[in-house]
């Protein structure tokens, strides 16, 4: 009876995803625990595509093989989704941007390389939401919150219609008008964001580059209590690292357009968590470190060998922190009194 | 955290528990198979609070991949927690074959496949064939090879539910069993440690000869079940023919032209016995 948890936070993950070759070293025990905190950080489709063509162990190579088939297959299903979003949208005029792992798919870049998918994610205009929302019912999608005050409360508050759900398909829409809650303190720019979107060959739309990254950076930094954090920072470090090879002045342009949407707080931070755990090449003046940085990359990292979360306290400490940025305090207690006295009821 | 690996079949599992002797009684009942040193899955049967890990305690069942609102096991219970999980790993995460939801027994070098909803007897009539000339080859998962169309044992422990409990302690008395699991969520339930051939050749796949679908609890009689129709019941009974795409079609496709398909049912273990020899006799 072997006491498996040998190590006690994930730089093994990324320390693999980062540099695959390091891999190719790992004792029996590491390889168990590197699958198993890849699984559950959602990245084992990820780590397969960085060590598929790398001489592995026999059983390693198995796993690797199976997380690639079921990758392409959630890939295979979010692209039919988007077309299915496509159809039923075709007579509506606005732009239908495309977000996240939808986006990077449609683009197919370095970010959907077995990244897994779950539910599609649109913008369109907030002028647009009602078109949109008739549109969606007509082609089969229903309503998946039944209750009143949430249905209210993603109305009023939030920055997307309550989830969709396809009767016949089982999978969700998420339809955003913005990128952050109305309520949530910094307040991007989504026109610009819509106006500048770039369209694809099959009509859809996507963010243009440093709006990509924005909403990437905003969603993580901005608007969540980190969970998937590492999964999340690998999609900013395939942006960052794909897009700033374009022209000469990126990283000039991504901090001006973060500024303009009052995210370059959230891309900043971003940008050197992602430099610090996967190498991620910024500029030498977006390299700041402070306390509080400490604390993000304890729990990006809070995974120990055998799959399980560590760190309950800082864990909470960031939940806390997650509805702490989304609406102001007194909003949240008046949400929270609301929760909690429905919870006494079930 | 306490830990057992082990190998079952193609599959190998690593079972991470805070409760020693949930561990200790898998080494129990898993005693004579593999222990792998690099595995497949991980599953964890965890106590859903501190305070819970010593009153009343209650296991949650964790792992690699997992169901987000899966209900907890009280402790006694915590070899079906196992069962639960490991069946989880291989739904969720594995593609490297076609899984069917199904019994399996081999004879002669090939292979019976047996699949049916719940209280069809699937399990059960595996479980005796497997003390009657067969060799048992799984109770809950037949795999099939995508290259060879070969089925792929799986022959974990027998987890026998309701009455086939009583059925079995008789048919095979000196068998190994698990404590009686009472009022689970799906009824009573018994492990039964498979017999020892079954896990000495867990890594002998056979090529399938027949496939049934049987039904317990009706008047006896065989019938024949079309390739056309076997397809459709079996695209429901596989966990990822889906994911599988292409490749997962062929393989099926490929399996029902070439293995006959029967539906059988019956009242009796004596009779379904009967029926299996007699469609096997005429192959």
């Amino acid at each position: 009876m072997k006491k498996p948890i040998h190590h006690k936070d994930a730089w093994l993950l990324v320390d693999c995803l980062r540099e695959p070759d390091r891999a190719l070293r790992l004792n029996d025990d590491d390889w168990n625990a590197l699958i198993s905190m890849a699984r559950a950080e959602v990245l084992i489709g990820t780590l397969a595509h960085r060590l598929k063509d790398k001489k592995l162990p026999k059983d390693i190579e198995l796993n690797v093989k199976d997380a690639l088939v079921k990758a392409e297959y959630k890939m295979r299903t979010a692209m039919w989704e988007v077309d299915c979003a496509r159809r039923a949208l075709a007579s509506y005029d606005g732009p239908v941007v495309l977000m996240k792992g939808s986006a990077y798919g449609a683009m197919a870049i370095e970010a959907s390389k077995g990244r897994s998918i779950g539910d599609l994610d649109i913008m369109v205009s907030e002028g647009g939401l009602k078109q949109v929302e008739e549109l969606l019912i007509q082609a089969g999608w229903e309503w998946v919150k039944e209750d009143e005050y949430d249905d209210a409360y993603y109305r009023d508050h939030m920055h997307e219609l309550p989830p969709l759900i396809h009767k016949d398909r089982d999978r969700m829409i998420d339809v955003h008008h913005t990128i952050l809650p109305k309520t949530a303190r910094p307040n991007p720019d989504a026109k610009a964001m819509l106006a500048d979107a770039i369209q694809l060959e099959d009509g859809h739309y996507v963010f243009m580059p440093e709006d990509m990254i924005c909403h990437c950076a905003a969603h993580m930094m901005a608007d969540g209590d980190l969970a998937g954090g590492l999964r999340n920072l690998w999609d900013m470090h395939c942006l960052l690292t794909e897009f700033s090879t374009a022209a000469g002045d990126f990283w000039l342009r991504l901090k001006k357009r973060a500024e303009h949407h009052q995210l370059w707080d959230a891309v900043h931070l971003s940008a050197r968590h992602a430099n610090a755990l996967y190498g991620t090449k910024i500029p030498t003046d977006w390299m700041l470190w402070t306390f509080f940085d400490d604390w993000i990359q304890k729990r990006l990292l809070a995974r120990n060998s055998i799959g399980q979360q560590t760190r309950k306290f800082l864990r909470f400490g960031f939940y806390v922190r997650s509805h702490w940025l989304r609406m102001p305090p007194l909003m949240l207690a008046k949400h929270l009194f609301i929760k909690w006295k429905k919870g006494q009821k079930k | 955290m306490h830990e057992i690996r082990i190998t079952i079949g193609h599959a190998s599992f690593r079972i991470c528990s805070a409760w020693p002797k949930v561990i200790e009684q898998l080494e129990t009942y898993y005693a004579a198979y593999p222990k792998p040193q690099i595995v497949d899955f991980t599953v964890r049967l965890e106590a859903i609070s501190l305070l819970r890990r010593y009153i009343r305690p209650s296991v949650m069942i964790d792992g690699d991949f997992m169901l987000p609102e899966a209900a907890p096991l009280p402790l006694e219970q915590a070899l079906l927690g196992a069962e639960m999980g490991m069946n989880l790993q291989m739904a969720l995460g594995w593609y490297r074959q076609l899984i069917l939801h199904a019994s399996s027994a081999e004879k002669d070098g090939r292979a019976l496949i047996m699949t049916g909803e719940s209280g069809s007897g699937k399990s059960t009539l595996s479980a005796l064939l497997g003390n009657r000339g067969w060799r048992f080859m799984g109770d809950e998962f037949a795999f099939i090879d995508l290259d060879s169309g070969f089925a792929v044992p799986y022959p974990r422990l027998i987890s026998l539910k309701n009455q086939a409990i009583a059925a079995m302690e008789q048919e095979c008395p000196n068998a190994r069993f698990g404590p009686l699991l009472k009022d689970t969520p799906k009824g009573d339930i018994r492990h039964m440690v498979p017999p020892i051939d079954a896990i000495r050749k867990m890594d002998h796949s056979a090529k399938p000869a027949m496939l049934l679908f049987p039904r317990f609890g009706f008047d006896a009689e065989i019938y024949d079940i079309l390739p056309s129709e076997a397809f459709m019941r079996l695209t429901h009974a596989s966990t990822n023919f889906v994911a599988l795409g292409e490749v997962g079609f062929n393989t099926l496709t490929r399996f029902v032209c070439e293995v006959p398909a029967y539906g059988i049912n019956y009242q009796s273990g004596d009779e379904a016995e009967d029926m299996i020899n007699k469609l096997w006799d005429k192959l």
